[in-house]
């Protein structure tokens, strides 16, 4: 059901009596705050530029990981400590039709599209399962769903060890998505141009959706105050359901990318990236997709950043991001109203 | 005499308990169609348990819930909603996020946009709430209390429905708002809307009331006539502890 949600204007009232909403610029700032004075610190502008090309890619697809983790603990509080299985399983999914794809003469692009397809199908299925078999018991026990998540994962983790072995794959980029285009001296690596693509365009399709259709009003109002969209007359748990199934999806798909990124996966692959979505949807603000979104180009910045500059301080820039975003602001960058 | 209306909601010793505490001991109420009940007690009595067991964000442990002569105790709140009941909480449920115009859209079930709004009957809720059509495109959360309790009466009668709950509508309103909430209110009644209404202010509950229901330890402890309320100030000290002459 695609419906569109178009702004109507009451008789009798010009656009211009209507009092406009102001936007929230400061986050946006920050990180272009952070753009702008890592120049300085690096020195070389092509390196510059080319840093943060990566950090952009690297930003987006965790965005595309953590998008469907914020919404569901959004919509239904449920704190889903296994969504790095879908990750995982996306990873491992694009491994084998990959090198079916190879094998049956695909080309690169061909494979790589079939993989990111057959991951999300395969990664939505198992979420419908998951969120029966293992969600569905424990709403609204935040202990219960944190360790019976945490299992689920496990249990995933092992299944994926059991299906393609326990041992690193590689997961090598076609010769198509090798190599960079050069800009002066700036080197921009054509895989990453192709993930940051992916996740603006995922970006883009939420934000049509949650903005211009009515399910997506649904959630957005969902988020704030579910019980109240049920006093509508509206089946919140459907809702849920598409939600959870939509989002496992998408971790399937952050999966291949992030795979795709590392040219290799390990079963352990979720529980690494789980970290980082975590500190995104929380910098972000609770529910917020666009919070998300910001979120989660700071941090894949700030990794590319303090990865070039400080090496040894890079495995904890993220958390000292986190850390300083909720002294500024204790909620995330975008709060949602209500919770 | 007239005969009295038939009954659109009724509840038959409902028990409702929240957690480890048993809040409603028994209701009995009957709502008559096209009337005005006001669902009046001293905080605490169960009046909004009363309002959210039979809109089934509650569960009632024991009794029974009847709507138009068919059981709906034990029905998911969607499917009570989608029978024909709207629900304005005390919290009014705004969704402050989204506009007015959202608000409104998510409302109208039927309507999958905002142009499909019924736009005849959007010129009457504009007539009843002017405030409205002004913050059409604004987020709800900056309008002020009382264009909130607009919007949340607004919304509940978006569309027709059978019966509306209201839980105290005129709390923390300014007396002129309260005026006009009286006049939309009285307006919905003529219209042969059937309302249950939760009220502490008496002023109000004595200009809309046809018929009152006065709840006490999580029990209707007495109903009738509102007039017969009105006029009788043993009653309600009685009843409410005061007297409805006392807050004219």
């Amino acid at each position: 059901m695609t419906i569109t949600t178009t702004t109507i204007t009451p008789p009798g009232v010009t656009a211009d009596a209507i009092p406009k909403a102001s936007f929230d610029w400061k986050p946006i700032a920050l990180v272009l705050a952070l753009v702008a004075g890592a120049l300085p610190a690096i020195g070389s502008p092509s390196t510059w530029v080319t840093l943060t090309v990566a950090g952009l890619a690297m930003g987006l697809i965790i965005f595309v990981i953590a998008s469907g983790l914020t919404l569901i603990f959004g919509l239904m509080d449920v704190l889903n400590f296994g969504h790095g299985v879908f990750i995982a399983l996306g990873a491992f999914v694009a491994t084998s039709v990959m090198g079916f794809g190879m094998g049956a003469g695909w080309s690169g692009f061909a494979s790589v599209f079939a993989a990111m397809l057959v991951a999300m199908l395969v990664a939505g299925a198992v979420g419908l399962a998951f969120e029966r078999i293992i969600v569905r018991p424990v709403y609204g026990l935040h202990l219960k769903q944190i360790l019976i998540t945490m299992g689920g994962m496990i249990v995933g983790e092992e299944i994926i060890k059991v299906i393609w072995g326990p041992l690193q794959i590689a997961l090598p980029l076609p010769d198509e998505l090798r190599g960079a285009w050069l800009f002066g001296d700036a080197a921009i690596e054509k895989y990453r141009v192709l993930a940051a693509a992916v996740g603006l365009v995922v970006f883009a399709a939420l934000v049509f959706t949650l903005n211009r259709t009515k399910i997506g009003l649904l959630i957005r109002a969902g988020v704030q105050d579910r019980s109240m969209v049920e006093a509508l007359g509206y089946r919140i748990r459907r809702l849920f359901v598409g939600v959870f199934v939509a989002g496992s999806a998408l971790a399937g798909l952050g999966g291949v990318l992030w795979g795709l990124y590392q040219q290799s996966v390990t079963p352990q692959i979720g529980a690494q990236v789980n970290v980082l979505i975590f500190i995104v949807i929380i910098i972000g603000g609770l529910g917020s997709t666009f919070g998300c979104f910001i979120g989660a180009l700071a941090v894949g910045l700030m990794a590319n950043y303090t990865g070039f500059l400080a090496p040894k301080v890079a495995l904890f820039s993220n958390i000292a991001l986190m850390a300083a975003i909720l002294l500024w602001r204790p909620q995330g960058l975008y709060p949602v109203t209500n919770r | 005499m007239t005969a009295p209306k038939p009954a659109v909601l009724r509840l038959e010793g409902v028990h409702t308990h929240i957690g480890a505490y048993h809040i409603l001991h028994g209701v009995d109420l009957q709502v008559p169609e096209g009337e005005v009940t006001m669902l009046l007690g001293r905080n605490g009595a169960g009046k909004t348990t009363t309002l959210r067991t039979i809109m089934g964000l509650h569960r009632a442990s024991q009794g029974a819930i009847h709507f138009r002569g068919r059981p709906i105790h034990g029905h998911e709140t969607p499917d009570i909603a989608q029978q024909g009941i709207a629900y304005v909480p005390e919290t009014m449920g705004i969704f402050t996020d989204l506009t007015v115009q959202e608000n409104m859209v998510l409302a109208a079930r039927s309507a999958a946009h905002a142009g499909a709004l019924d736009a005849q009957r959007l010129d009457w809720i504009f007539g009843l709430f002017p405030a409205l059509k002004k913050f059409w495109l604004y987020p709800a959360g900056k309008l002020s209390g009382g264009q909130k309790q607009m919007l949340a009466v607004a919304r509940a009668i978006v569309e027709p429905r059978t019966l509306i709950l209201i839980d105290e509508p005129s709390k923390g309103l300014a007396p002129s708002i309260v005026q006009n909430l009286i006049s939309a209110l009285r307006e919905l009644k003529a219209q042969q809307t059937t309302l249950l209404l939760v009220e502490q202010n008496f002023q109000m509950a004595r200009a809309l009331g046809d018929t009152v229901a006065v709840m006490d330890d999580g029990r209707v402890v007495h109903s009738g006539p509102m007039a017969q309320l009105a006029e009788d100030e043993a009653l309600q000290q009685r009843l409410l502890g005061l007297s409805l002459g006392a807050h004219q």
